[in-house]
């Protein structure tokens, strides 16, 4: 076949590691890979952290990060074998041939070089146009890729634009030297929900209209639902699953296919509304030393034994408003309701049983736990110092509360570092259950999580509240895992809850403007989604 | 891990250069002032390092003098360290104006080159060992002061210090359960070279003529005792300087290996 | 624009700070001599002093004077250049230091002239070669010359080439009637023990801050567009390696200052150090005010350099949004 941009046939990718207290060792981080990409086509790579999808995307390059080594198979670009390409050959073909789309576009230019500098860069180094031409092709491409100011936009230097502007910008670098191929990595991952519907959409313009191919690595299904024609699963360096995106998407064939495709289920409907145990009433905050407030005026209520989600992109103060609660961040007005009693603004101000009825799990369980410590002294702590138990009786709850977990036997000796993600943050669980809370908050619990762990996390916390009877305030981004676990929903923006209310009145109509855009910007599991939501933003903003 | 060579061998010689000191009376082949044979004589059976410009053993002054510089260094990196790390943690935990007031000070004695300062205060203090031990902890506790207090804010900002704070646990556990493991491994590293530096520093004061006064003599001070020497090939001057490099490069090795493991620790902390 | 540019704000702030720092060291450098207990005339007489003999001098020096006042006074000659007499010889101490000094920084800049660009190419190397054998000899290397005092390099240094070789003078006089090259020549060994005791620093720090903007994400951007390595290091790399390895070198300026003082001693060179060095033993306590203000301002001086160059390098306080 003469067609394929790019033919990997049979890769084997390697890497040196070195774990902790161990020696040095070699790791496979890539098992016979073998896939076809045909002219203009794009290709999804999906998979969760570390099945070797960005691996594979810069050995189309034939680029190693670091201790990287490509050592087996063939990586055949237009035709040519690039692992049998000498270094001058290869630099022919970077940024010639195939170029890259890095997840962090802020990271990726360098801040001391205009924009424009940057992008035209490759055409120029490999001889493919004079400047007027690129700056003229670069400028075209700002306009495809919707840039404000294409004509002026490549003066500014990296820092003086948006995040979401890079990210196109980068694309426009990558597609100005007119490649084959273009390798997408995460490209949208590191944006907020309604900025990525815009350079989701900018990207697949600017595909369909050079006609180029592209490998889009990510690990969001719904992500790669809108943008590719094929797909390919990966799981621990390993082939899973290769077919037509819609093939992947309604017929699954493998078992992890099906689960990766069922995470995003819906949850139940909200249960009904009770008194609140805790209740925010008109609190305003701001951090020392800064002017604006990031809390302005905010009422919130969460039921006994119930969910309440708090909704918002980064900014917007959901977190802030989880630290006003705990008192770490004492607001300025306004006042925190606790089963029937008013909470002392201040942390210094709150008795040790104030504390211990309201417990917080954290974003990421790697620095929420003390490297020095064994679980069984960072569960048992509470323990010790809310119901003064000792010795036997405290490694006997330790251990039933291990199982409350589903963490087995011989955990209790161990180190975080020993830990993997979702058991790091299981501990973390275990140690707020600890302090037999009524409330726990949880700040982002399952973000930094591949989605089948945080689906397994979202389970267990929803297990553990129908036998505690806690309640959960939950700070999140992600309205997927809103509709899974939350009774009631508020939404944030700017620092003002825009919206709130019972699950269900919350995601219906008729919506304010913010709601809209941010459920509107989420990506669903179908194809055509992505045009289906830009025309009905059209439509939205032509009507105002 | 397994130690490595390099740190096997630099702990063995820093052990010896310890014992050698604690055990100078019990070594060495002569008193520490006595005249036993001719100016600068060479190398010979009995005297295996020579003698030196009066006429005393050199080995003999090469064990008390590390006695000396080793004694001095120890106490000053001992004052500087504890004096320092509690100052630092203290700014780190307790923030707002304590910090600020010790931390603008702490700038402002490292605005000064510490051997400057050092030269300063020795033109009016009288130079006795306590006053050199003082003078030289103070002025490298703003070091210590620096790191630690580094040290303890990047820990303090960690959730799980926030947690303990939101358990309510008290500023004891904080600082020893919370902080202090975390923060061990590069103070101690740190430690080994702020006793390198004493060394130097204690060595240079003696060399120039302004830290340990005769007859008391550490390496600095034998080495400016023989330096008349050296115009005319007398290498007796080399023999002390050779043994403070030496001294300086065990330390150093062990250090080393130990800011590695802990940033590889660190490494195995993330995924 | 009405509003100032954030960098001519940031650089005025900074040298504020820096001529705050050098008012504060002053005060520093006085309470360090004459508050601290201890009494000055007491210890440069001696135990020996008759009472007659301590009150006239407590009377020259105007210790009978409270210190603010004798502070500002002192304070006010050195901002016009007056530094005051010395105690032992009564001569003017701005007139005996000038020739000094310039003594002192003829031999520092042809050590620095010599150590900066080398520090510089041996750290690029080792970013080149990083784990590789080039890489592990220079480590080695400087791990030795960094553990190793000033004064044992300058006796190696007088034992192999001057005494056993005799190829430079040991001591090294040094007066205005001599022609450059007679000076050069003399400054030779000197010189050389002061580049071989900062190059050790300068060249590790050097090579963190290389490899540390080495590693950045647009390095990989650039590999990726197929640029040759040179294109990489001298377009990406260089222009954002500037601010550190500046950073580097000043600080490193910064220790040559000190390492003078030890390096005049061994070769018997007619510099500050010496001077310093002298008169402390002396007791001669308003020289050594004196020069402990000139070192401590060169070396707030060559930090403050370093922050301007740092400031003067980042895009984006250049290019503010």
């Amino acid at each position: 076949m003469t067609d394929a941009v790019l033919d990997v046939r049979g890769l084997r990718i390697e890497a040196t590691v070195c774990p902790p207290g161990e020696q040095p060792r070699d790791a496979v981080l890539v098992h016979d890979a073998t896939f076809r990409l045909g002219k203009g086509r794009v290709l999804g790579l999906i998979g969760e952290s570390g099945a070797g999808k960005s691996t594979i995307g810069l050995a189309a390059m034939a680029y190693g990060r670091g201790e990287v080594r490509i050592t087996g198979g063939q990586i055949l670009l237009n035709g040519r074998d690039l692992r049998a390409a000498g270094p001058a050959a290869l630099r022919g073909v970077r940024g010639r041939q195939v170029t890259y789309v890095a997840q962090s576009a802020a990271a990726a230019f360098n801040p001391a070089i205009r924009l424009m500098d940057q992008v035209i860069e490759a055409s120029l180094r490999h001889g493919l146009m004079g400047r007027a031409e690129a700056e003229a092709r670069a400028v075209a491409l700002f306009r495809t890729l919707g840039l404000p100011d294409p004509e002026t936009f490549g003066r500014r230097y990296p820092h003086q634009v948006s995040g979401g502007q890079l990210q196109r910008a980068m694309t426009a670098m990558a597609l100005c030297p007119r490649p084959g191929l273009v390798v997408f990595d995460e490209p949208t991952t590191a944006l907020d929900v309604t900025t990525q519907i815009d350079v989701l959409a900018a990207i697949k313009t600017a595909i369909r209209e050079t006609g180029v191919a592209a490998l889009y690595i990510t690990h969001d299904l719904a992500v790669v639902a809108q943008i590719a024609d094929e797909i390919l699963v990966l799981r621990h360096g390993r082939m899973v699953e290769h077919g037509e995106t819609s093939r992947i998407l309604h017929a699954p064939r493998e078992a992890y296919t099906r689960a990766l495709v069922a995470v995003r289920r819906a949850g139940g409907p909200g249960r009904p509304p009770a008194a609140p145990i805790l209740s925010v009433e008109g609190v305003t905050a701001r951090y020392p030393g800064l002017r604006q407030d990031v809390l302005s005026d905010v009422s919130v209520s969460v039921a006994p034994g119930r969910t309440l989600a708090v909704v918002g992109e980064s900014g917007s103060g959901k977190s802030t408003l989880a630290r006003a609660i705990t008192g770490l961040l004492p607001p300025a007005q306004g006042r925190i309701r606790f089963a029937g009693r008013d909470l002392s603004p201040a942390l210094a101000g709150r008795s040790l049983d104030d504390r211990r009825e309201i417990q917080m799990i954290y974003q990421m369980a790697d620095v929420a736990m003390n490297p020095r410590q064994t679980v069984r002294t960072i569960v048992g702590r509470p323990l010790e110092l809310y119901f003064g138990l000792r010795g036997a009786a405290r490694d006997a709850r330790v251990q039933e509360l291990l199982d409350a977990i589903e963490l087995g036997e011989g955990y209790g000796d161990r180190y975080p570092a020993e830990l993997s993600g979702g058991q790091k943050q299981r501990v973390c669980i275990a140690r707020a259950l600890a302090a037999k809370p009524r409330l726990i908050l949880c700040d982002e619990v399952t973000s930094a999580l591949d989605p089948l762990v945080a689906d397994g996390i979202l389970r267990l916390l929803a297990d553990l509240q129908a036998r505690e009877g806690v309640a959960y305030m939950f700070v999140t981004h992600d309205l997927a895992t809103v509709r899974a676990i939350a009774d009631s929903i508020a939404v944030m923006h700017r620092g003002r809850v825009v919206r709130q209310g019972a699950k269900e009145a919350v995601l219906s109509p008729p919506f304010d403007d913010y709601t809209d855009l941010l459920l509107k910007s989420v990506p669903e599991m179908r194809t055509g989604w992505l045009e289906a939501a830009l025309a009905t933003r059209r439509m939205g903003s032509a009507g105002h | 891990m397994r130690m490595p060579l390099s740190a096997a061998i630099g702990l063995f010689m820093t052990a010896l250069f310890f014992a050698a000191a604690i055990l100078a009376p019990l070594i060495a082949p002569y008193g520490m002032a006595e005249i036993v044979g001719q100016v600068w004589e060479p190398m010979s059976r009995d005297h295996w390092l020579g003698t030196d410009n009066i006429g005393r053993d050199l080995l003999t002054r090469m064990i008390y003098g590390g006695r000396t510089t080793i004694f001095v260094a120890t106490a000053a990196t001992l004052l500087s360290f504890s004096l320092g790390s509690f100052l630092g943690f203290t700014a780190a935990v307790a923030g707002g104006w304590v910090d600020q007031v010790l931390s603008r000070f702490v700038d402002l004695m490292m605005s000064i080159p510490s051997l400057i300062f050092a030269l300063v205060v020795l033109s009016v203090m009288p130079v006795t060992l306590p006053v050199l031990i003082a003078v030289m902890g103070l002025l490298d506790a703003t070091r210590v002061f620096r790191l630690s207090r580094a040290v303890a804010v990047d820990i303090t900002v960690m959730d799980y210090v926030e947690a303990a704070r939101l358990r309510g646990e008290g500023r004891g556990w904080i600082i020893f359960r919370e902080i202090l493991p975390n923060a061990l491994s590069p103070l101690v590293a740190e430690m080994g070279l702020r006793f390198i530096f004493m060394v130097l520093f204690i060595s240079t004061l003696s060399f120039l003529g302004l830290g340990v006064q005769p007859p008391l003599a550490d390496w600095g001070a034998i080495v400016k005792e023989n330096r008349e020497g050296i115009v005319y090939g007398i290498p007796a001057a080399l023999v002390p300087a050779v043994a403070i490099a030496a001294l300086a490069i065990s330390v150093n090795l062990v250090a080393d290996w130990i800011l590695n493991r802990t940033a590889s620790l660190k490494g195995g902390r993330g995924d | 624009m009405t509003a100032v540019h954030p960098v001519v704000r940031l650089l005025a702030q900074r040298i504020a700070l820096g001529l705050v720092l050098l008012w504060a060291a002053s005060v520093l450098i006085f309470v360090g001599t004459e508050i601290l207990p201890g009494d000055v005339a007491q210890s440069i007489l001696g135990q020996a002093a008759t009472p007659q003999a301590l009150a006239n001098l407590r009377a020259d020096m105007g210790l009978d004077r409270p210190p603010l006042e004798r502070y500002l006074s002192w304070l006010g000659g050195a901002v016009r250049g007056d530094l005051g007499t010395a105690l032992s010889n009564g001569q003017d101490i701005a007139r005996a230091m000038g020739q000094r000094l310039s003594n002192t920084l003829f031999l520092a800049f042809w050590a620095a002239v010599v150590a900066v660009p080398l520090a510089i190419l041996l750290g690029l190397v080792a970013v080149r070669y990083r784990g590789r054998w080039p890489d592990r000899l220079i480590s080695g290397v400087t791990l030795a010359t960094i553990s190793i005092p000033e004064f044992l390099l300058g006796y190696i240094v007088i034992f192999f080439l001057a005494v056993e070789f005799r190829l430079f003078p040991s001591v090294a006089t040094i007066h205005s009637g001599m022609s450059l090259a007679d000076r050069l020549n003399v400054i030779v060994l000197p010189a050389l023990v002061l580049v071989l005791t900062v190059l050790g620093h300068m060249m590790r720090m050097t090579r963190a801050a290389i490899l540390n903007v080495m590693q950045s994400a647009y390095i990989e951007t650039a590999e990726l567009k197929g640029l040759p390595p040179f294109a990489v290091i001298a377009r990406h790399a260089f222009p954002n390696a500037i601010a550190p390895v500046v950073n580097v070198v000043m600080i490193n300026l910064a220790y040559l200052v000190v390492g003078v003082v030890v390096v005049e001693v061994v070769f018997v060179f007619p510099g500050m150090g010496q001077y310093l060095v002298d008169h402390v033993s002396k007791r001669d306590v308003p020289v050594v005010q004196a020069c402990g203000l000139v070192f401590a301002t060169v070396y707030i001086g060559l930090n403050l350099l370093a922050d301007v160059i740092a400031i003067l390098a980042n895009p984006r306080l250049r290019h503010p949004k």
